[in-house]
């Protein structure tokens, strides 16, 4: 596999140049995982389209799990653990974890609200009649704004980061900037999951 | 640091997700009446204000000197194409869901707002940490 050689940081007058890290190559959005993604998306397209409480179900339930999960362990275990890491090795944990969440993040988060919607439209919890619309008008609003800080800080770094990878000469401040504010907004959505968690519990149990 | 991001730039993201929360304030308006019909005012008054905020931002981010231009294209495409297919699933659920008259068409241009303000952001984000001649040297 080829790989790309990012200086480590700037030299001072006289001194030895800064050493490189090599990063291996990558694809910003993996191709081989673009089938997987549209099988997920076709597989979500039939369950909405048959209606049935099963699929729809389980689009919801494991794609809010996937996505509540992701968020938390990236937010608060990953996150601080790669701020302890080496440059080299936070670079290329980095190169090996972010076109993945590409790829990821908005199948799970897509097949969770897709499926959820029309979950609440078959079980009629989207209706204002439904005694617990309040709550599901709740979990909107949650879902709102975690969708605008995923939409404007989470996914432009995501790909920011992998196409500053990509560079001749990438930039580690550049990238640990980036990926700061990825795991930051990651772990503040992953705190606002548990806003949903709790609306949830109530919408399943009445 | 790149030369680049220290150079002053509008607040593009900012803006951006504010444009983002209006148009998402509009659509839950508008589910959390459902199935009664509710004044489309406010939500035509939030797609509005979106949609200024939209034209605000490309406006200022075209007065940038020296901006990554072609970066910002070459990323700001792809995520077009991305979002114009999410945005078109959504459609597809409005129109399965039987929404028709003015409700459809506030939600149908909320959705024009998304899908091209989504890749504004992202393509601003990407293209901020270039120089504009460095495309040439970079990898695909």
């Amino acid at each position: 596999m080829a790989s790309t050689t990012i200086p480590t940081g700037v030299s001072a007058p006289g001194s030895a140049p800064p050493a490189a890290i090599e990063r291996p190559d990558f694809q910003i959005v993996p191709r081989k995982g673009l089938i997987l993604v549209a099988v997920v998306l076709i597989l979500l397209i039939a369950a909405i389209a048959a209606n049935e409480l099963w699929p729809l179900a389980f689009f919801h339930f494991v794609g809010g799990a996937a996505w509540t999960i992701i968020d938390l362990f990236l937010g608060f275990v990953l996150g601080p653990i790669m701020g302890k890491l080496s440059i080299p090795a936070r670079v290329e944990f980095t190169t090996r974890l972010m076109p993945k969440m590409v790829l990821i993040m908005p199948t799970v988060v897509t097949a969770t609200l897709a499926a959820g919607w029309q979950l609440s439209t078959h079980l009629g919890t989207n209706l204002t009649a439904n005694p617990l619309h309040g709550w599901t008008v709740a979990s909107y609003i949650v879902v709102g704004i975690m969708a605008v800080i995923a939409l404007g800080l989470l996914e432009p770094a995501n790909v920011a980061v992998l196409v500053e990878l990509k560079k001749p000469r990438p930039n580690p401040e550049v990238i640990e900037r980036l990926m700061k504010r990825f795991i930051y907004t990651a772990g503040a959505t992953g705190l606002m999951q548990i806003a949903t968690l709790v609306i949830m519990a109530k919408l399943t149990v009445g | 640091m790149s030369p680049m991001s220290e150079r002053r730039l509008p607040p593009v993201t900012e803006i951006g997700m504010t444009s983002l929360a209006l148009i998402v304030a509009g659509g839950i308006y508008l589910s959390a009446h459902l199935p009664h019909h509710v004044p489309l005012t406010p939500a035509i008054v939030l797609l509005a204000a979106s949609a200024l905020l939209l034209a605000g931002n490309l406006a200022a981010l075209a007065r940038v000197q020296g901006f990554a231009w072609s970066r910002f294209f070459d990323i700001a495409r792809w995520a077009l194409l991305a979002y114009v297919i999410i945005a078109g699933m959504i459609e597809y659920a409005f129109l399965r869901d039987h929404i028709t008259g003015g409700v459809l068409v506030v939600l149908t241009l909320s959705l024009v707002v998304f899908a091209v303000h989504v890749p504004v952001l992202i393509g601003f984000t990407v293209a901020r940490f270039y120089e504009p001649d460095e495309l040439t040297t970079a990898q695909g």
